[in-house]
């Protein structure tokens, strides 16, 4: 009989707390909800924050990093002496391995009219250390940049470079907008 | 403009040594072409689109309704390895671990405390329909659906017995796990969650060398101790236990009564199965009595040992959020104890911000930090307290039945009791007979 009775007030203790915490969690789920947005969040580097320190190459959870260098063609100078390819005093302007900044060779130097030269940069080949934007940066138009892109970044909820990032340059950016591109000002 | 001109611009520029990527300058003018020339524009590849994320969330719960129906109704075993296998290939290897409930708990903590992170509502999904699951079916999502529960019951070869009172030691970790996780959330220092998953090492197929360590090592504790990351470190896991506890309907080993045949009693890889209690004898329960009531009036002396370690923790744990470390390297260069200038104090100041600023924020931090972690070592004192106290009190239980909460819902023990064998014999009688010609 005592054993009934308490069988019953467990079983009732049991169902109304059930109920409460089903209550709560619905109410809690709908106050998060109106507040929600029905869009998602990329993660993107704010290029007037990075310093180019290097770490997006190394601390991206892919080997071959997410993070590659864009160019900003209408900011560009078309220098002859382009400080984000050449290696500070290089020997001479050519093309030549050594005089170069990138590590893998990424960017090509195409001649335009003299004195002008374009530079693209290979997506493939580029691992995103981010010394030509260093260079580029320091004594010219500050027209190379780092941008996660986004065929190849996953998302991940926390970002690793960002969490290494020493300027805080990465930032979540809605899904439609997903780049920060800098323009000629 | 001739070569010498762009040559001397550096020499001066090299000379002066002041600037920074992140002064933005235009130093050098676009060019004059001679014939107008169509600049290239850089290529913006666009991010997996929302519809995708939406289907994701529609798969999630088609996944957890199968999950329930199969192990509360269908109750087998090979169709549950079955989804396990379709869940870990679609959420693990195939949507590479991300987005997935554990974590959310970084984003929906994040989205209570910073009114500016506005939290994606297929996230918020994610996050809860598991919970409502649960509630209704028990841990189904354990069950069958969590990519990080699967890749542990599917490698478990030679599960180890833990002694329970070691089971339930070790379940504090996850509790404080879950107390870190929040209290970073909160205060915007890391998704902690993410940051050291045990599993996403190998769905990317690519990580840092610390994932991968912790990848290895947790895969290898789970050949031999069943789900260990899920016992004894899932953050989820808690909640999911606490809800459990709560739920509608659950895993039962046997289908109809349990006619203490004992055959299950070793079935659970997780130490989930409670055996039949027996009655204490009087003297051991006037001392557990005893017992338990001294623990309820040492109660607020371990609730404040807690906060007390809390609070001296909480320096050291302010250190993981990026403006406290800044001000502190900043404070150093200031006072000139140290000489050199690291990436995060020169990118701070290429910046406008005035140290004074960065000062009051991190010390902003830094008070968020001792009442969070205060109140998180009291928490902790509490957990210690109920979990000690709870092995002094006799709960009674006539039958063999599967831990509301322990209870991850894998069906490894359904086999194991003969009346299940009796049922499944029941329903292929029931089957019609072969309409004979
Ligand atoms: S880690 Fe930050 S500062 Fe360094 S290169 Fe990447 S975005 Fe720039
Ligand atoms: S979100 Fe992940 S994949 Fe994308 S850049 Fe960051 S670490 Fe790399
Ligand atoms: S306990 Fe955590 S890791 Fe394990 S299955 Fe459940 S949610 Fe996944
Ligand atoms: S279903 Fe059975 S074997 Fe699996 S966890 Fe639950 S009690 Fe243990």
């Amino acid at each position: 009989m005592s054993d009934n009775l308490t069988t019953t007030r467990r079983r009732f203790l049991r169902e109304g707390m059930w109920g409460g915490v089903l209550a709560a969690t619905t109410a809690a789920g709908a106050t998060l909800a109106a507040r929600a947005k029905n869009d998602r969040l990329v993660w993107q580097i704010d290029p007037y924050k990075c310093i180019a320190c290097g770490r997006c190459a190394t601390h991206c959870i892919f080997t071959e990093s997410a993070v590659k260098c864009v160019h900003s063609y209408a900011m560009c100078g078309y220098c002859d002496l382009c400080t984000g390819y050449f290696i500070p005093e290089p020997k001479d302007l050519t093309t030549a391995a050594e005089n170069q900044l990138c590590p893998t060779g990424a960017i090509i130097r195409t001649f335009v009219e003299d004195p002008y030269f374009e530079y693209t940069i290979v997506e493939e080949l580029c691992i995103g250390c981010g010394k030509c934007v260093k260079g580029c940066g320091a004594f010219g138009n500050g027209s190379l940049y780092l941008q996660v892109r986004h065929d190849r970044c996953v998302n991940c909820n926390e970002c690793a470079i960002a969490a290494a990032c020493p300027s805080q340059a990465f930032v979540r950016v809605p899904a439609e907008k997903p780049y920060l591109l800098k323009e000629f000002k | 403009m001739s070569r010498a001109f762009n040559r001397s611009w550096i020499v001066v520029m090299l000379w002066l040594g002041l600037f920074s990527v992140a002064t933005a300058v235009q130093r050098f003018p676009p060019p004059q072409f001679s014939e107008p020339r169509e600049l290239p524009e850089p290529t913006t590849p666009p991010p997996r689109s929302i519809t995708m994320e939406t289907v994701d969330v529609a798969v999630l719960a088609a996944a957890l309704m199968l999950a329930a129906w199969l192990i509360l109704k269908k109750r087998r075993r090979g169709w549950i390895v079955a989804l396990m296998l379709f869940s870990l290939g679609y959420f693990g290897f195939w949507r590479q671990g991300c987005i997935c409930p554990i974590g959310a708990i970084g984003n929906v903590t994040l989205a209570i405390f910073d009114a500016s992170y506005a939290l994606p509502l297929t996230v918020l999904a994610f996050f809860l329909l598991p919970l409502l699951f649960t509630l209704f079916f028990g841990r189904v999502f354990c069950g069958a659906v969590c990519p990080l529960g699967m890749v542990q019951d599917l490698v478990l070869i030679r599960p180890l017995r833990i002694p329970a009172w070691l089971e339930s030691g070790l379940r504090l970790f996850a509790w404080l796990y879950l107390g870190l996780a929040l209290l970073m959330a909160a205060t915007a220092s890391a998704l902690v969650i993410c940051r050291y998953d045990p599993f996403v090492a190998f769905f990317r197929l690519g990580a840092n060398p610390q994932l991968w360590i912790i990848s290895f090592s947790v895969l290898a504790v789970s050949l031999f101790v069943g789900r260990p990351y899920c016992r004894f470190l899932c953050p989820y896991g808690v909640i999911l236990r606490q809800l459990g506890r709560l739920s509608k309907y659950r895993v039962t080993i046997t289908p109809d009564e349990c006619i203490h045949c004992r055959l299950c009693e070793d079935a659970c890889p997780f130490g989930a199965i409670d055996k039949p209690t027996v009655e204490w004898p009087d003297s051991q329960r006037v001392k557990a009595r005893h017992r338990a009531r001294v623990l309820l009036v040492l109660l607020p002396v371990i609730i404040l040992l807690g906060g007390w370690i809390g609070f001296k923790a909480a320096p050291a744990l302010a250190r993981s959020n990026a403006v406290v470390r800044l001000a502190e390297r900043i404070r150093l260069e200031e006072t000139g104890l140290v000489a050199d200038r690291t990436d995060e104090s020169t990118a701070f100041r290429t910046t406008n911000r005035t140290i004074e600023n960065l000062y009051t924020e991190a010390e902003a931090k830094q008070q968020d930090f001792v009442i969070g972690s205060t109140l998180l070592g009291g928490a902790m004192g509490l957990l210690c307290g109920l979990t000690l106290m709870r092995t002094h009190i006799c709960f009674r239980r006539d039958e063999y039945e599967a831990h509301r909460a322990g209870c991850v819902a894998c069906g490894r023990c359904y086999l194991s009791c003969p009346r299940e064998h009796l049922r499944r014999q029941r329903r292929t009688d029931l089957q019609p007979a072969e309409p004979s010609a």
